[in-house]
């Protein structure tokens, strides 16, 4: 095991689990758009996002966000029914395709990392709302089109605190 | 024959894209018992006597590795092909099912051909 986590796996990872759960399960086409880094969390928001915790050795957290048409779009592919509004069974939809895209990112980085654990996906949909996620300093965010609408999918990985601290703990034993 | 089925996933969404699964695979089914985690299983479990058992591997409450624990250990479901079906990915995790027991092992996202063949293998 590496690990290591660049930028680039991060966006290739995210993007062939997203492209694997809209071609699988969402019949929907999907074009990826120009990935980009953040340091600050999304103004406000309106819509609908699922969040899903990723902790272990590494934690940190993905994010999917659209307007709410998407989301009924979204559900809709994923149910075969059709949606005006957001209902419970569109955010639960989207709890699941969040669950599906992150966990498989998870999955693929285990493979360096090590065992990671999952979060149970949240949902928020609303108006003028933010979200925040408490330690995090650097976000990839990583835009996708599918037909006229557009989802974003923001994702961060970093060392535990715990893992840091003994890192740091070491590093004057290393340098040494 | 009808075939009782139990689905064990704490998304509702999942729930209802597996009991469309199983109706496309032309599985002869009888009732179609569902369960939002290993706990909830168990208790619907007392009352229901199934032939196949769909289960998440994530879950709050009792996850599907515990629950797979519990009926396989117990006389009157060790019988009764488990198969898991979940995001989970991690090589550890799945041989673990497959140790307790269980039939088989499906990934999310998963195609209905995949859960078809998955269980041609087994019903």
């Amino acid at each position: 095991m590496s690990g290591i986590v660049t930028s680039e796996d991060i966006v290739t990872a995210v993007t062939e689990a997203t492209e694997e759960v809209f071609s699988t399960m969402l019949n929907l086409p999907l074009e990826k758009l120009n990935p980009q880094t953040a340091t600050s969390e999304p103004p406000g928001s309106d819509g609908v996002v699922a969040l899903v915790g990723i902790g272990g050795s590494w934690t940190g957290s993905g994010r999917i966000g659209c307007s709410k048409k998407a989301a009924c779009k979204l559900a809709g592919a994923l149910l075969m029914s059709n949606y005006p509004e957001v209902d419970e069974e569109v955010l639960d939809a989207m709890a699941e395709v969040a669950n599906m895209v992150i966990g498989n990112v998870k999955t693929n980085f285990e493979g360096k990392l090590g065992p990671l654990g999952l979060s149970v996906p949240t949902v928020v949909f609303g108006r003028n709302y933010y979200t925040r996620s408490a330690g995090v300093q650097n976000w990839m965010v990583m835009p996708f089109r599918t037909g006229e609408d557009e989802l974003e999918i923001r994702f961060c990985l970093m060392p535990s605190q715990t893992t840091q601290s003994r890192v740091e703990r070491l590093r004057p034993q290393v340098v040494a | 024959m009808a075939l009782d089925v139990m689905i064990v996933d704490d998304s509702a969404a999942i729930r209802k894209i597996l009991h469309r699964v199983l109706v496309q695979a032309e599985v002869p089914l009888g009732q179609v018992h569902e369960a939002c985690d290993g706990k909830d299983a168990l208790e619907k479990l007392k009352d229901a006597k199934v032939g196949l058992i769909l289960s998440d591997i994530n879950m709050p409450n009792m996850d599907g590795i515990e629950l797979l624990n519990r009926l396989k250990a117990d006389d009157n479901f060790k019988s009764v092909p488990i198969v898991m079906v979940t995001t989970e990915g991690s090589q550890a995790k799945v041989l673990q099912a497959l140790e307790l027991g269980a039939a088989g092992y499906v990934r999310k996202p998963f195609t209905a051909e995949q859960i078809q063949e998955k269980l041609a293998g087994i019903i």
